[in-house]
């Protein structure tokens, strides 16, 4: 036997479900998951890594959207395989008989029980609709292609 | 089929259907639009995400 240097696998699992604090943390109202939601961004919008919590600001507006975007369906919790931690959102996120008139090209995903703060942003070829339907699907929930993964 | 567009529902027999569709490397996009006497009254699309957000961790030495 040997022992070998690595980050513990069930760690970065324990990341995704909020497990470990090693800096100063928040009081949980409650064990169960967080809502997370999805909001839309214009592509004249800054949102990146550097993005720390959701704004209204450079998001986008028209008939039949709501600001802050839908909530994320979550119904499978953080897992891992092999050495990859990994969380998908269970369904897409649809945005029904909108018209957004204003080319958009970011989705942030962002915790709203915690104040909002942000967890990723993903980007996409620039959209508009027209009194239709916007939907972005999730690629598969595996270590190789879910949307968010620690490796 | 009724689609919904910015004169109301309309019989898709009355409007101009056109399509389109990206696939690269990050998404897989679908569009529809339908006109009516060159005006845009709907469009819908369907991004399907590729890629994925990885963060790499590692551990430091002594």
């Amino acid at each position: 036997m040997a022992n070998t240097q690595a980050m513990c696998t069930s760690f970065k699992t324990e990341v995704l479900n909020g497990i470990h604090a090693l800096g100063t943390t928040v009081i949980r109202a409650g064990t169960g998951a967080d809502t997370i939601k999805a909001a839309l961004y214009l592509a004249s919008a800054t949102v990146n890594a550097a993005t720390t919590a959701y704004s209204a600001t450079g998001e986008v507006s028209g008939t039949g959207y709501t600001a802050g975007g839908v909530t994320a369906t979550n119904a499978t919790a953080p897992t891992s395989s092999g050495t990859t931690a990994y969380w998908t959102p269970s369904a897409s996120f649809t945005y029904t008989t909108v018209t957004l008139a204003t080319s958009f090209d970011c989705v942030l995903l962002y915790n709203s029980t915690q104040a909002n703060k942000s967890i990723s942003a993903h980007t996409f070829g620039a959209q508009t609709i027209t009194a239709g339907t916007f939907v972005l699907s999730m690629p598969a929930n595996d270590a190789s292609n879910a949307l968010i993964r620690i490796a | 089929m009724i689609v919904s567009t910015t004169r109301g529902e309309m019989d898709d027999s009355l409007l101009d259907k056109r399509e389109g569709s990206i696939d690269d490397a990050n998404e897989n996009t679908t569009w529809v639009e339908y006109w009516l006497a060159g005006d845009l009254v709907h469009r819908s699309a369907h991004v399907r995400l590729k890629k994925a957000m990885v963060s790499s961790v590692d551990v430091g030495g002594f």
